[in-house]
C-alpha cells in the first residue's frame, strides 16, 4: 500500500476538515494532490502535529480535525497519545502512516520495524477507537467512518517506505500558516453570522 | 502549603483579564494553585500534558483557532520544550505566553533544581525570547498584560519568570 494512494482515496473527505500533517513525504504528497487552505503542513518540530490537532479540536469542538502523523514523528511524542486520550475530542482523527522508516532522512528503520506496535500503544494509552489498515479500501473506509463518527480515533496505516522525489514545495511555511489561520477565522465568522 | 494562594489567584485573574481561555500545564509545586484554579474554572480549557513541549503544539492549535492561551511550566519544562519553540513557534511565528517557575534561583533548597536555575536566563537570551519577572504583586497584572501584548504583536514566544519572592511564603 502506498501512502499517496491512501491520501488520494480520502482527498475529497478532507475538504471539510482541518488537516494538520507532519513534515517530509506526507506533506509533499498531500500538497501534490492539490493544496487547500484548510491544510497545514508542520514542516519541522517532529511529534507536535498531534498536539496541534488536539489544540485545534479542543478550541473548535464540532469541527473535524485530521492529523496525518507518521511512525517516526509519533515515536518522538508518544505522550501525545495519552494527552489526546485524556481529553478525547470527539471530532479528532489521528492517522499514522507507518512505513517503519525515517524515510525523509535516509530511510533508517524505526522501532516499528522491530516489533513496536503503535496500535497496541494507542489502545493502551486510552484512545477509544484504534485500527490498523493494510489496504487502500480499508484505509478509505476507516478514515471516512472516523470523520463522520463522533469518537477520537487513531488509524495506523501500514504503507511502503516509498515517497516523492523531493520534499520541498513552492508553498512558504509562513504563507501556509497565515492562510490556515485566516481560513479558520473566516469559517468562525460565517458560523457567527448564520446564528 | 507555603505556595502563595493569594498571589497565584492574582496571576490567574490577570490571565483571565487578558482573555486567556486555554492553559496547558504540567504540575510542579509552585504551580499547584494556578492549575487548580484553571481546573475549577468552567470558562477555561485546561490541558494537562505528559511533557511540556506538547504545549507548544496545543498553543499553536489554539492560536489557529483564534483562542488565546498560556503555558504553565517549570524552567526544566521550558528546557525540555526548546525544539518545539525553535522549530514551531519561531519558525511559524506563533505567539506563546510562557509562565515559567524559576526554580533553582536564590533561596532554592532542592539540590536537583539548581542546575536548571543556572542556565534558564542564558537559554532565554540565546533563543532571543523576550522575558521579564513576576516578582511583586503590584506589577503582576501589568507585566502579564504587557507580555501577552508583545507575544501577540510580534507573533513570538514571550516568557515571564515566576519568582520565589512572589510564589513562596516562607
Amino acid at each position: 500500500m502506498l501512502r499517496l494512494d491512501c491520501l488520494r482515496s480520502v482527498y475529497s473527505e478532507l475538504e471539510n476538515c482541518l488537516v494538520v500533517t507532519i513534515m517530509g513525504a506526507v506533506a509533499a504528497e498531500l500538497h501534490s494532490l492539490g493544496h487547500r487552505p484548510n491544510f497545514f503542513y508542520l514542516q519541522h518540530a517532529m511529534g507536535l502535529a498531534s498536539s496541534t490537532g488536539l489544540g485545534l479540536a479542543l478550541c473548535l469542538p464540532g469541527r473535524s480535525v485530521i492529523v496525518i502523523d507518521g511512525d517516526g514523528s509519533l515515536l518522538m511524542n508518544l505522550g501525545s497519545l495519552s494527552t489526546m486520550a485524556r481529553y478525547r475530542p470527539k471530532k479528532l482523527v489521528h492517522v499514522v502512516f507507518d512505513n517503519e522508516s525515517l524515510l525523509s532522512v535516509g530511510g533508517f528503520p524505526t522501532a516499528t520495524s522491530t516489533g513496536t506496535d503503535l496500535e497496541g500503544i494507542a489502545r493502551a494509552a486510552g484512545i477509544p477507537r484504534v485500527a490498523t489498515v493494510r489496504s487502500v479500501e480499508s484505509f478509505k473506509a476507516a478514515v471516512t467512518d472516523a470523520v463522520r463518527g463522533d469518537e477520537l480515533t487513531t488509524i495506523i496505516a501500514k504503507v511502503e517506505a516509498k515517497g516523492p522525489a523531493a520534499f520541498v514545495t513552492d508553498l512558504s511555511l509562513l504563507e501556509n500558516r497565515f492562510e490556515f489561520r485566516r481560513h479558520i477565522q473566516s469559517i468562525k465568522r460565517r458560523l457567527t453570522q448564520s446564528l | 502549603m507555603p505556595v502563595s494562594l493569594t498571589n497565584s489567584k492574582l496571576i490567574y485573574d490577570a490571565l483571565k483579564e487578558c482573555d486567556i481561555r486555554l492553559v496547558s500545564a504540567l504540575p510542579e509545586t509552585w504551580l499547584v494553585h494556578l492549575i487548580r484554579l484553571a481546573d475549577d474554572d468552567p470558562e477555561m480549557i485546561l490541558v494537562r500534558l505528559a511533557k511540556e513541549e506538547e504545549g507548544v503544539g496545543v498553543s499553536a492549535g489554539a492560536h489557529f483557532a483564534g483562542v488565546k492561551s498560556a503555558m504553565l511550566m517549570q524552567n526544566h519544562g521550558f528546557l525540555a520544550s526548546i525544539n518545539g519553540i525553535v522549530s514551531f513557534a519561531h519558525l511559524y511565528k506563533i505567539p506563546l505566553l510562557m509562565l515559567i517557575s524559576y526554580r533553582g534561583s536564590l533561596g532554592e533548597r532542592d539540590p536537583w533544581q539548581t542546575q536548571g536555575g543556572n542556565v534558564t536566563e542564558a537559554v532565554l537570551r540565546a533563543l532571543r525570547i523576550p522575558y521579564s519577572f513576576l516578582d511583586a504583586l503590584e506589577t503582576v497584572k501589568k507585566r502579564i498584560r504587557q507580555a501577552q501584548t508583545l507575544a501577540e504583536s510580534s507573533l513570538q514566544p514571550v516568557a515571564l519568570l515566576l519568582t520565589r519572592d512572589l510564589m513562596w511564603e516562607e
